[in-house]
């Protein structure tokens, strides 16, 4: 290799390695000047946000919007280390609140979605699981989300309620908890868990049966009066460098447009339960 | 020593640049420990490591890890003795292949795994036969350490027996010490510096896996949650416990790496017990 091409080859390898390191531009205004909007997401809403943020960059050409997914007890231990980020949406009210006792949020989280639990298996059911009460059945291999993880909590209230519904042992909920083989960080682990058949049965979101995973597992789901409504607030973050973004990103989440969006991933919009 | 001058100045700016850098790095590699040793008091910290969830994890962490290193010295030093004393076809594939663990991200490893030794994977359906399923089960921590470490025990190894007087290796071939003789009384306890090098290093690399483990054998209090895994549980729930676990875990490693250091396991020992085999 000659020196021109080593110096090339240098460059190139320089410029490549610096890319992701330059610093999102934050001048400028909504007139089409580059703007980058950071939004800490719960897991389950990976499919729903994604959506929502390429319409909002359509609509605002120059605006990038990042999403990023975790738990949301993950989402929140980031920021707390100082993570930046404009936007935080929890899947439940408990670590919303703990965000707000942290100080993190700016104004009052407005809640968003609900949405429902309901019990997958794979569609090769190999613990042959036909209701419910088969969950209990000595080794099922049940997967949960760790009680940190809001789905996991959920998880765990329910079964707790199925135990108090008719045609349910009472010691339901403590066999079914028996059965757990493993606690996943969140609730797309549980997911992937069971769509890869290694578990017998999981505990998710309806709306994490997206059309991709619909294909490998079958739903089960949960008596009304049994179920949890698990409830989504969002709020702006208190050190996020794009307030203004961020505002427009939670009017649109709000919005009829974003509400429709969040229907279609599987969500239950607010609008219905409120008004 | 014509010019002492110039030749001094150009030490000293050696020298400066020796300093800064080591100085540099190690302020680097130490600083995140202090910071972690910071955040706790002595009391505290026992009075957390004494904790049941600590202590479960350290003891499936000890237990994985010693088995998982077991394993891959009786199988990583074998290979490493075929790959520093042979010539085949397909070698520099094996040599990638053994190495490759080392670079792959270890959820991929543990994705892998699943494919592979799942209940629904390629060779997993033929284990569920015989009764026997890895997931969710200790046996599959021990796995997906295994399967992380391999590269750590072979390398040094290989390195230790290329490293060998071939003379040595040829003058016990032309006494009549057929090769099994020849390795275990001649090549193996020359190379033991290098092999317990591997061993300490595979593991702690077996203590220190996570990624492939809660990718393939899941995450469970008592069965799968190791220590790494504790950590990173606790990150998101109860902070003062992810610092015990992460100083435990951090006295483990360099108490590991420094006792092999100290060990009487010098180039001397090795040439001594060599030498009383070949009498």
């Amino acid at each position: 290799m000659n020196r021109f091409s080593t110096c090339a080859g240098a460059a190139l390898v320089t410029a490549l390695l610096a890319t992701p390191f330059a610093p999102p531009s934050t001048a400028g205004d909504a007139s089409g000047a580059k703007r980058t909007l950071q939004v800490f997401a719960a897991a389950s809403l990976a499919d729903a946000f994604h959506e929502l943020a390429h319409r909002l960059e359509a609509e605002r050409p120059g605006l990038a919007v990042r999403i990023s997914l975790a738990g949301s007890q993950q989402l929140v231990a980031q920021l707390e280390q100082g993570a930046v980020a404009d936007v935080f949406a929890s899947a439940d009210e408990r670590w919303m609140s703990y965000a707000q006792a942290q100080g993190l949020v700016s104004g009052e989280p407005a809640t968003f979605a609900r949405n429902r639990l309901v019990v997958i298996v794979p569609k090769s059911n190999p613990a042959r699981i036909g209701k419910l009460q088969d969950l209990s059945r000595g080794g099922v291999k049940l997967v949960l989300a760790a009680d940190a993880v809001p789905v996991g909590h959920y998880s765990r209230t329910v079964l707790r309620n199925l135990a108090r519904v008719e045609g349910f042992p009472p010691d339901f909920a403590t066999r079914a908890l028996r059965n757990v083989v493993s606690e996943e960080d969140n609730v797309k682990s549980v997911v992937s868990k069971v769509q890869l058949g290694e578990a017998d049965a999981g505990f998710v979101y309806r709306s994490d049966i997206t059309p991709a995973v619909a294909r490998y597992v079958r739903a089960f789901e949960i008596p009304e009066r049994a179920n949890v409504i698990a409830t989504y607030p969002l709020a702006l973050l208190k050190d996020g460098p794009a307030p203004d973004v961020a505002k427009a990103f939670v009017d649109f989440v709000l919005s009829a447009d974003g509400q429709r969006i969040l229907e279609q991933h599987g969500l239950m919009p607010v609008a219905a339960n409120t008004r | 020593m014509r010019s002492p001058a110039p030749r001094r100045a150009r030490l000293s700016l050696t020298r400066v640049a020796l300093l800064g850098a080591s100085a540099l790095l190690i302020a680097f590699l130490v600083l995140p420990f202090v910071a972690l040793l910071l955040r706790v008091t002595p009391g505290d910290l026992a009075a957390r490591l004494a904790s049941p969830m600590v202590l479960e994890a350290l003891r499936l962490s000890l237990a994985t890890s010693v088995a998982a290193t077991a394993v891959v010295f009786v199988l990583g030093v074998p290979v490493a003795w075929l790959l520093a004393t042979r010539e085949f076809p397909g070698k520099r594939v094996v040599e990638v292949l053994v190495d490759l663990p080392m670079v792959l991200p270890p959820t991929v490893a543990g994705f892998a795994l699943l494919m592979a030794f799942g209940r629904a994977g390629l060779a997993g359906r033929a284990l569920a036969a015989l009764g026997l399923s890895l997931p969710f089960t200790t046996l599959g921590v021990v796995v997906a350490q295994v399967f992380m470490a391999v590269p750590f025990m072979v390398g040094p190894a290989r390195a230790s027996f290329s490293g060998l007087d071939p003379k040595l290796l040829d003058a016990a071939a032309t006494l009549g010490a057929r090769e099994t003789f020849t390795f275990f009384r001649v090549a193996l306890p020359l190379a033991l510096p290098g092999i317990l090098a591997g061993v300490a290093m595979s593991a702690s690399r077996a203590l220190g896996e996570f990624g492939a483990t809660i990718t393939f054998a899941g995450n469970l209090p008592g069965s799968t949650q190791t220590m790494p895994l504790a950590v990173y549980e606790a990150l998101q729930s109860d902070l003062d416990a992810a610092v015990a676990l992460s100083v435990l875990l951090l006295v483990m490693a360099f108490g590991l790496l420094l006792g092999l250091r100290a060990a009487p396991v010098g180039s001397f020992w090795g040439h001594a017990r060599a030498r009383a085999a070949a009498r």
